[in-house]
């Protein structure tokens, strides 16, 4: 691989012991990817806490431990200094307000904590959440960026035309600390173009109606870049955070085009920058349904958890819930657990969204998920979600039955304890 | 040229490019669906868990590892390099589709990884073949189980 003086100098260890473990990794990573060169990057988006019983044994022995093996895959225990990119964190293990609810014993909260501690001198800045665009950190177009989560990946590429491949711990723990990931993938224009064209047969509105879209596109899309045709209602942020987690659990997209939405494409021809497309599904009532049916995982009626929130709720989200759970109680047998990031909590705290939810006997957690936590509330046998993505992969982490529909179903459920959802 | 890499009567090589150097050999555990991460495997054992996969329940522990690739979420490079810090990793990973999470995933590891293939390691290598990745001379010398 190529490097500039700057980046041989960190290499060869004259920027400190951590620098030169973070490009080594870069550089093998680089080499394994094909790329010819790193490209500079101000905004690293990662998962550099400590909050599972896995990290436990290595955080003993110090938070550089951690940092040296997980996020720089180094045998060598370096002494980690500020970094040098702009850095978040993303989602956590533990939500630092509601861990007892989660089961969570106190020495991993202790141990998160004071690994926070750790992170926060050295500039890692705390947002825990899956969702850093909801909480301030929106790049620009064009922007290179090295960020985690599949769900922000998505948002990142396709909704603010901002650049970034799927990152891992390691990776982004190296580029926070040097200011550089390798130049491969979506940080190259000709790379971010469409390959298949989906045609929309049927309307597309409600965020139900997104995920399954999602679901149904990385499918039959895997990893390939769709451009989606033929829309009849504007999305937002909400539907498209959505879609893009969705399309990200089921196949592995990061990147799509809606023409005059997206803004890499006003149409559908600039989305393929003049090639031809190398394939076109149709998405119609039959694909839908197909979908919905896949996300169904349980058989028994009876639920006992609902999770909301995944990605993280917007404001707006919380908002909805609070307002469908007031004056009413939530059924005794069943847990609602609302999640949405630290700062959203705030406002919804301020607007009384939190009294109404609690009041019904519902939760808003923060900081974490089920499916990264791997917590349910105890004796969980059936759940339901608004969430293609939690549905997709909670079933499989936690050996639950997972039923899959529109807020409006789960929050019924929640009233109910019965899940009464269909298409 | 090394006596492991010598195409031998009833062996076939493939020949590709490094992804992460190194030489190991096994059986192959083959799958034409590609594999999550996070939610996909347990990394304390080396199984795949997703709901839906042809290899459910299945370990790769100590195998040669023959998959398109990887899918999923980011979390896929953390979890294959717990599979390592567990003593479940494969031994090897020989894969077709490149991607930012399988090139990292194979470092972390630091298994022998191969991938660009002149022939496709899906269709020529079946699960239970005896493989040989020797990931810097760029080759997958296989034995069908069956002609042994």
């Amino acid at each position: 691989m190529n490097l500039t003086d700057y980046e041989k100098a960190m290499y060869d260890g004259e920027h400190g012991r951590a620098k030169a473990r973070a490009m080594d990794l870069l550089v093998r990573y680089g080499e394994a990817l094909g790329a010819e060169r790193l490209v500079e990057t101000n905004n690293v988006a990662g998962a550099f806490n400590a909050s599972t019983p896995s990290v436990q044994p290595i955080a003993q022995k110090g938070m550089e431990h951690v940092y040296s093996e997980l996020n720089l895959d180094s045998d060598e225990v370096v002494e980690v200094p500020h970094m040098v990119a702009h850095t978040c964190q993303l989602i956590t293990g533990i939500d630092n307000d509601n861990w007892e609810l989660q089961g969570v014993d106190k020495s991993l909260v202790d141990m998160q904590r004071e690994n926070e501690k750790f992170l926060g001198r050295r500039g890692v800045n705390m947002f825990a959440t899956c969702t850093p665009y909801q909480v301030g950190n929106v790049p620009v177009k064009g922007e290179h960026c090295a960020w985690m989560e599949s769900s922000a990946v998505i948002y990142c590429n396709s909704v603010l035309g901002a650049r970034t491949n799927v990152e891992g711990k390691e990776s982004t723990g190296a580029a926070a600390l040097t200011g550089r990931i390798p130049y491969w993938g979506f940080h190259i224009t000709e790379n971010r173009r469409g390959t298949h064209l989906v045609e929309l047969d049927i309307e597309v509105d409600d965020m139900m109606d997104w995920g399954l879209l999602g679901y149904y596109i990385g499918e039959v899309i895997g990893e390939d870049i769709p451009v989606i045709n033929g829309r009849s209602h504007q999305p937002d942020l909400v539907k498209l955070k959505h879609f893009g987690a969705a399309a990200a659990s089921s196949g592995g997209v990061e990147m799509y085009h809606i023409p005059g939405i997206t803004p890499e494409a006003d149409t559908v021809e600039e989305a393929f920058g003049g090639r031809k497309p190398k394939g076109t599904f149709r998405y119609g009532a039959a694909e839908r349904r197909e979908a919905y049916e896949k996300l169904q995982s349980a058989t028994e009626k009876k639920v006992d958890f609902i999770m909301l929130g995944c990605p993280h709720n917007s404001i707006d989200q919380v908002a909805l819930i609070a307002h469908l759970l007031e004056d009413k109680k939530i059924h005794p047998d069943v847990q609602l657990w609302v999640h949405t990031p630290r700062a959203i909590k705030q406002v919804a705290e301020r607007n009384g969204y939190l009294d109404s939810i609690k009041e019904a006997g519902g939760v808003i957690m923060s900081d974490t998920c089920p499916a990264i936590s791997r917590r349910l509330p105890q004796g969980t046998r059936v759940i339901a979600t608004d969430s293609a993505k939690q549905a997709h992969y909670l079933p499989a982490i936690t050996g639950v039955q997972g039923w899959f529909g529109s807020v409006r179903d789960c929050v019924d459920a929640a009233l109910t304890g019965q899940w009464n959802g269909r298409v | 040229m090394d006596i492991a890499t010598e195409a031998k009567p009833g062996t076939i090589v493939l020949k590709g490019r490094k992804v992460v150097g190194g030489r190991a050999e096994g059986e192959a555990l083959v799958t034409t669906e590609t594999i999550s991460g996070w939610g996909g495997i347990n990394e304390r054992t080396g199984t795949v868990i997703e709901r839906r996969h042809e290899m459910r329940g299945v370990s790769f522990a100590g195998k040669i590892l023959v998959f398109p690739g990887a899918k999923g979420s980011s979390g896929w490079s953390a979890y294959f390099h717990m599979t390592r810090l567990n003593g479940v990793q494969p031994q090897a990973m020989v894969f077709t589709r490149m991607t930012t999470k399988i090139a990292l995933g194979a470092v972390v590891t630091r298994v022998p990884a191969i991938t660009e293939l002149d022939q496709d390691p899906l269709s020529v290598i079946e699960t239970g073949d005896w493989v040989v990745v020797d990931a810097d001379a760029g080759t997958v010398t296989v034995t069908k189980k069956n002609k042994a």
